[in-house]
């Protein structure tokens, strides 16, 4: 074919440039919904407690992806800065996903644990008064506003259409929960008893370190501190960690 | 003020015969959303560079803190800055590349001010922390509906105006346009799919998770950068440059090689983002692949450009027009050597995460996006004014401040980014860390400060470009009763 016919032909160039442009995102894309190897097999990973999705919407509205990756690369020096490299599993429940693409602040993958609430809740709200050199913005709204939760059975139900293991009733998927996760977990992922459950997580965790307020910092502390720790690596042999990357 | 008349004179007829309203329109907005979106730029990069006095300034009002301020500085100068010149500069070099008026002027009004509200709109949800987290595709769920319904619009009034062309060929910059608006409607629609959580809330969650939303993402975010920033621009370039040089396109064969194989490239190279993490090798290994293939139709059309330019040599001491536009292919060449090279997995592990990435996608932005910009602005609004421009000096200064800006903000990011990279991996004699994170920020400093000043050099030659075509335009206005009269 000339290429003076598709230069003539504004429809046969159209077609042309949509069929060119398809191909590398079908490729690339598509295989990694049906091949089975995509995601590793970790039966530890569950989905956020209401509490700890409330604080993952807290995170993804103050966008702190602009300075923070959550995601340790498989070399030496990740490994020891921050710990176990991240598997895909850890992130299966992650919608939308919080990889980030810049570390203008450290990896947070692995931060849940690693300090106190009270060292969070002050360091958010003025980072240079626990470390000096950071240059992070000060969040102290965070202590001051109200966490809403007026929406949160329509944001756990929205989950569960993405495919979310919430359950509304008390059937096969709420046993199957109990089955993987525990009766405490499964009932904390029963959206009926969500508003209930975020209250008592709050009070129990007492996050932000004032017990009759719930705070979006409450949320955000709840959300950080479990950030890398569903998964016990101690259960692996190095052998299977490295077959699941591929090496 | 003569010249300006024979102009008016001889191009009355091209006035009546094209929609120029429209474009006049995006070309005076392209410069408003300029400063604004490069002013934010230059604001976030004071924050980071002085964060204790910036915050003290602001009061650390969650409004202005640098994460929320980020979106509102990049959708601000790739959609309304870069939008609203890709939409001045398609609807101009459509019409009289195709010597057809636009299709549809009421569509082409719809597209002006739905892009506006568009913007508009996406900033004030980001302020208010309505966000979808993804890079460069934050708008909620609304607003990406009202995105579809301007894009659809929009590729309405391109292939309406390319149907009614005169001329049996469809020249090759509209080839560009026309894969950048396809490319853009396919990627807004697949990386955009959410389920809002209700139909009177903002928020949405992505249907994807974790491994594939990444990948989505930025397979997304890859090609916004290959064809919003890039095939569009490269279509700018094959009219404006030409048309400024006086001379045709240098290969016509060169041109068919490198478009195909351009857009066929691209779309492969997003997983080069994701090297390293949990995205499978497999993915990773066809992304870089793809990245260092990419290098060949790139050059293509850099050597195109330059060539173009050859033999218009003795211009570059005269007009102010070429310079920018040498420049600007200079830097394309540039910045599509940096990224395949960037893409390779052993150096990706040293500079992802850093100062690098953003280095690089400034050396693209300002110097190729907004260079063959700036160019193209200087040729187009007297023209669409019935004019000469306003001051040739004034775009030299200009000129030199933009060179002295890029370059300024990409040593900076250069320096900082590798010194990131290396003080991250360093170890000492024993096997220990030899630095904390925080040592890394603090060495940053003095680079944070450079990028600010070069930033702020750039923003003034864009406040100068503003100021010259406003005068270029109060003289078009003035000189116009006068040429009625006679």
């Amino acid at each position: 074919m000339r290429h003076e016919n598709v230069e003539k032909n504004i429809g046969l160039m159209t077609v042309l440039v949509m069929i060119v442009i398809s191909i590398g995102g079908l490729v690339e894309i598509v295989p990694l919904f049906y091949i089975d190897d995509t995601l590793e097999k970790v039966k530890s990973v569950r989905p956020f407690t209401p509490l700890e999705q409330r604080g993952r919407d807290i995170y993804v509205k103050e966008a702190c992806y602009t300075c923070h990756s959550q995601q340790v690369r498989p070399f030496r020096d990740e490994q020891i800065r921050y710990g176990h490299y991240s598997l895909a599993a850890e992130s299966k429940y992650s919608h939308p996903f919080q990889w980030g693409s810049k570390r203008t602040g450290p990896d947070l993958a692995r931060l849940g644990g690693k300090y106190s609430n009270a060292w969070h809740v002050q360091h958010l709200i003025a980072p240079r008064s626990v470390v000096p050199e950071s240059v992070m913005p000060n969040y102290p709204h965070l202590m001051e506003t109200k966490l809403e939760t007026s929406q949160l059975e329509d944001r756990l139900r929205t989950l569960k259409t993405v495919g979310v293991p919430y359950t509304v009733e008390k059937g096969e998927q709420y046993q199957q929960n109990v089955e993987q996760w525990g009766k405490d977990v499964a009932e904390q992922l029963h959206i009926p008893n969500a508003q209930e459950a975020l209250r008592a997580e709050a009070e129990a965790g007492n996050y932000d370190g004032e017990p009759n307020k719930l705070t979006e910092m409450d949320a955000l502390v709840a959300y950080l501190q479990v950030l890398g720790t569903m998964v016990d690596f101690s259960e692996y042999s190095e052998p299977e960690q490295g077959r699941a990357r591929g090496f | 003020m003569a010249q300006a008349q024979a102009a008016t004179a001889g191009q009355t007829g091209i006035h009546e015969e094209y929609n120029y309203h429209v474009i006049r329109q995006f070309s005076v907005m392209t410069l408003v959303w300029g400063i604004v979106g490069m002013f934010m730029g230059v604001f976030i990069a004071l924050e980071l560079a002085y964060p204790e006095l910036m915050y003290a300034l602001t009061g650390s009002s969650e409004y202005l803190n640098f994460s929320r301020l980020r979106p509102v500085h990049t959708s601000g100068v790739i959609f309304a800055f870069g939008g609203s010149a890709l939409f001045a500069t398609s609807y101009y070099v459509v019409q009289r590349t195709c010597q057809a008026r636009l299709f549809s002027d009421g569509l082409a009004t719809f597209t002006f001010w739905g892009w506006q509200a568009i913007i508009v709109l996406a900033v004030i949800s980001y302020l208010l922390g309505y966000t979808q987290s993804r890079e460069y595709a934050e708008m909620p769920w609304p607003v990406d509906i009202l995105i579809a319904l301007v894009w659809v619009a929009y590729l309405v009034v391109f292939l309406g105006t390319i149907m009614k062309r005169k001329q049996p060929h469809i020249y090759v910059a509209n080839w560009f346009y026309l894969s950048f608006i396809l490319a853009t409607a396919l990627l807004h629609i697949f990386n955009n799919l959410q389920v809002p959580i209700a139909w009177n809330s903002m928020w949405s969650y992505s249907v994807f998770s974790g491994v594939q939303d990444a990948m989505t993402q930025w397979w997304y975010g890859h090609n916004a950068v290959g064809f919003y920033l890039t095939a569009a621009f490269l279509g700018m370039m094959y009219y404006f440059v030409p048309k400024q040089a006086g001379r045709p396109v240098y290969s016509y064969r060169l041109s068919i090689i490198h478009f195909w194989a351009l857009i066929f490239l691209y779309m492969w190279a997003g997983p080069h983002h994701l090297h390293w993490t949990s995205l499978p090798d497999w993915v990773s290994t066809l992304g870089a692949t793809f990245s260092i293939m990419l290098l060949m139709p790139s050059w293509g059309g850099m050597i195109n450009g330059i060539m173009t330019l050859s033999g218009a040599w003795e211009k570059l001491r005269t007009d102010p027009l070429i310079k920018f536009m040498v420049v600007a292919l200079s830097f394309y060449g540039m910045s599509t050597f940096e990224g395949p090279m960037m893409a390779l997995q052993n150096v990706n592990a040293l500079s992802h995460y850093t100062d690098w990435t953003v280095g690089h996608v400034h050396s693209g932005a300002l110097g190729w996006v907004g260079m063959i910009t700036f160019g193209s602005l200087y040729h187009m609004v007297p023209r669409l004014w019935n004019t000469e421009l306003y001051s040739n000096r004034m775009a030299n200064v200009h000129f030199w401040l933009a060179t002295l800006g890029v370059l300024f903000y990409i040593v900076a990011m250069w320096i900082s980014g590798i010194l990131q990279g290396l003080m991250w991996r360093a170890f000492d004699e024993y096997g220990n860390l030899v630095y904390t994170f925080a040592e890394s920020v603090e060495a940053m400093h003095p680079f944070y400060a450079m990028r600010a000043f070069g930033g702020i050099l750039y923003l003034a030659g864009m406040i100068l470009l503003t100021y010259n075509c406003y005068k270029t335009i109060a003289q078009a206005k003035a000189a116009q009763p006068a040429a009625a009269r006679a």
